[in-house]
């Protein structure tokens, strides 16, 4: 019998899943080796139960799930733990998932205070719709996944990675260099100014020079969070922002599990004799990582 | 007894939505309606960021169209900071956004709707899909997986992600294309289009007289939105917004001015807002027989809302298809139709653009400065017409932001449509899983 593979996606924007469809032919053989029993995307297995109601949605015992997004309201954590119950391995895939991703910026107000806020010109916000959180969570905030696959979206290889891992059984290794370190751009060790540019210009490089040739981004005082980034978004390439001569803004979430990026960063900053009052909104540096409580609500007006 | 069918969650479709149909005692429709489900707040949470951040951010409002949301954001903070790209920024931008409809258009057609129409609406759940349809077509499949892929893969090379990309900045874009790039996106662009032009022969042949049938559930007669530029040709970047009657009378106007035209309106039930045309004077209805203020987007609606194609293949097809249905063409499967036209557009298009040496050039970037000011970058996303409208304070940081993508333009529409096929599906109640699924493409038309 073929493993059985579901699917679900909760707080997210379906990048993951097109990082799947991505595969391309990889993807048609890798579907042929499961038989998918729940799939929104591509397939029209609907839920027994209503997500709202009573214990949540019922879905089919599968051996492996995917999960993708954030949740932030009761029926996104109806679904999740109505596939942690479902799913023998459970896979976190993305950062939204791993640690709330873009949609967690929202932390830094309360979830009923952006919906009121979004539909502040046109109305009350909607009475009847499902009830939100009060801020939007990581997956592993709500249930223990088995595996996390970060990333904005993830490589499509990193997912069929560890998707085939896990029907053979094993844990892939989790990559633990840092962006940084997967970089090519030259270093010289020192920061060329004392503070933090913002991206309104473009980099100096020579675009005819490969990306050894391009002095480091943030040695020529441009915002980037490479050094306290998870790296492997380029795979055995160089970062892929990099390659099309961009800063990092740290899709991939920390480098080191657990840890503040922001106070990393600034720390690194500081070191360099970079003024940290140069940095423009320093708490979006948190955009990828805002569950886990790392961004929340601040008195006052922003 | 009244009661209620919920169909959930609607599937084969890019995002998160359900549908529930009330059932009077009499086992007939009462009333339809489409919820969405999810609602992340972007409006609210980038106030406070550095406007130059936003097309980093905002292209998370959706996996599958990333890159009009980043373009869309782009030509906002181009306007916030008042400043213009040279030509090579904004045709590698057009360029971007032209290229992006074609894996989403394949990714609909192939792997979404076509199950409907190859395997068919009735066909047993655990095969109407895309593996269904490999293993009834495997060479088929095969070559849209490989092609679809090749389309990201075109797109990664020149944003650095083809998923949530990151090249648009404010003033242009981040990097000038090589001579040798341009080469190989050409021969690419040139499988491309080959693959269009054989996709529309087989949905012609396979799928598209299915959706011509004139009394296919989902029934709406509305007007149209979409784009066309100072010629009146159909255009998916920038250009003029048409809004179009429903008797095919039209009116343009300038982006910025969208507030003059259109107003968005709540409901309780869904966390996706409804917009409706304001300067029709007429107010919004959804009553199915009598609606007011319902207009549509899409390919459908772009389709009728230009006078013709600046391309020659898409054009003949054009052409044929308004002799065939009129204009405004009213059908809702028609988007299905139109979608493949508007394939075969898109393939003509970059292969245009690729050939312009202008694309070429060194200078892709205008610094900017940041400003208080107010931008609105529009383009056609696959879904519709995308609006972004940011206004800026001192610091170039966001003070305000509306988003008005084309879902919630159709959303009026949708719930119309929903309706007239439960309408007209459901009888003395019943309302298995068959009938569920053509409701259901009544929806599924208006994805991307």
């Amino acid at each position: 019998m073929k493993p059985r593979l579901a699917s679900e996606w909760l707080h997210s924007c379906a990048g993951c899943e097109i990082a799947l469809v991505d595969l391309g032919e990889g993807l048609l053989e890798l579907l042929a080796r499961v038989e998918i029993v729940h799939f929104p995307l591509l397939m029209d297995q609907k839920y027994a139960g209503r997500a709202g109601e009573g214990d949540g949605p019922e879905l089919p015992a599968a051996d492996l799930g995917l999960v993708s997004g954030g949740v932030a309201s009761e029926e996104q954590r109806a679904i999740l733990l109505a596939m942690r119950r479902s799913c023998r391995t459970l896979i976190a895939l993305g950062t939204c998932a791993t640690h709330g991703g873009i949609p967690a910026l929202a932390n830094e107000r309360s979830q009923a205070a952006v919906r009121a806020g979004v539909f502040a010109d046109c109305g009350p916000a909607p009475a009847e719709a499902p009830a939100c959180l009060e801020r939007v969570y990581a997956v592993d905030e709500v249930v223990r996944p088995d595996l996390c696959v970060p990333g904005c979206p993830p490589r499509p290889e990193a997912i069929a990675a560890a998707i085939l891992a896990v029907l053979d059984d094993e844990l892939p290794a989790t990559p633990a260099k840092s962006v940084c370190e997967t970089c090519p751009a030259r270093r010289e060790g020192r920061a060329a100014t004392r503070s933090a540019r913002r991206f309104l210009d473009n980099a100096e490089y020579d675009p005819d020079e490969d990306l050894t040739r391009m002095r480091c981004l943030l040695e020529q005082g441009l915002l980037c969070m490479g050094p306290v980034t998870a790296g492997g978004c380029g795979g055995s390439g160089p970062p892929l922002c990099v390659q099309v001569r961009v800063p990092c803004r740290g899709c991939y979430g920390p480098v080191r599990p657990g840890s503040n990026p922001l106070l990393d960063l600034m720390n690194g900053l500081a070191g360099q004799g970079v003024d940290r009052r140069s940095v423009v909104d320093r708490r979006s540096l948190l955009r990828f990582c805002g569950a886990h409580g790392l961004l929340r609500p601040v008195a006052g007006p922003r | 007894m009244p009661r209620t069918v919920t169909i959930e969650p609607v599937t084969r479709i890019e995002g998160h939505a359900r549908i529930r149909i009330r059932l009077d005692e009499s086992g007939a429709v009462d009333d339809a309606r489409v919820e969405i489900t999810s609602l992340r707040g972007f409006e609210q949470f980038v106030i406070g960021r550095p406007a130059e951040e936003l097309p980093r951010i905002v292209s998370r409002i959706c996996g599958v169209c990333p890159w009009m949301h980043h373009l869309a954001a782009a030509r906002a903070v181009d306007g916030c900071f008042a400043v213009e790209p040279p030509p090579a920024g904004r045709l590698l931008r057009e360029l971007c956004l032209v290229l992006a409809h074609i894996p989403d258009k394949l990714l609909h057609f192939f792997f979404l709707a076509a199950p409907d129409f190859v395997l068919g609406p009735d066909c047993d759940l655990r095969v109407r899909n895309i593996i269904g349809l490999a293993r009834q077509e495997p060479e088929l499949a095969a070559q849209v997986a490989r092609l679809r892929r090749l389309g990201q893969d075109m797109l990664a090379r020149l944003g650095g992600k083809a998923v949530h990309p990151v090249a648009a900045v404010v003033g242009g874009f981040s990097r000038p294309l090589g001579r040798d790039e341009r080469r190989q996106l050409q021969a690419d662009a040139a499988r491309l289009l080959d693959f269009a032009l054989f996709a529309l022969d087989f949905a012609r042949e396979r799928v598209l007289e299915q959706c011509a049938a004139a009394d296919q559930p989902g029934r709406v007669r509305t007007g149209f939105l979409g784009t066309v530029d100072e010629h009146g040709n159909l255009r998916l970047g920038s250009g003029r917004l048409r809004l179009m009657r429903p008797d095919g009378t039209s009116c343009d106007f300038a982006a910025t001015d969208y507030g003059l035209h259109l107003r968005e309106h709540s409901d309780p039930w869904s966390l996706a807002k409804t917009v409706y045309a304001d300067s029709w004077g007429e107010g919004l209805s959804l009553d199915p027989d009598a609606p007011r203020g319902v207009y549509r987007v899409n390919t459908l609606a772009r389709l009728n809302v230009c006078d013709r194609i600046a391309t020659p293949r898409a054009q003949a097809e054009l052409a044929a298809f308004r002799a065939r249905f009129g204009r405004p063409a009213q059908a809702t499967l028609l988007h299905h139709w139109a979608r493949m036209i508007e394939l075969v557009y898109a393939a003509e298009r970059v292969g245009e653009l690729l050939a312009d040496d202008r694309l070429l050039d060194r200078d892709v970037r205008t610094p900017a400065a940041p400003r208080a000011g107010r931008g609105v970058g529009h383009v056609e996303a696959p879904r519709g017409t995308l609006i972004h409208d940011y206004a800026t304070d001192e610091r170039g940081c966001i003070t305000r932001a509306n988003l008005i993508v084309g879902t919630t333009h159709n959303v009026a529409a949708m719930n119309l449509s929903v309706r007239d096929a439960a309408t007209r599906l459901i009888r003395d109640g019943a309302c298995d899983e068959a009938i569920q699924n053509r409701i259901e493409m009544a929806l599924r038309a208006y994805d991307p």
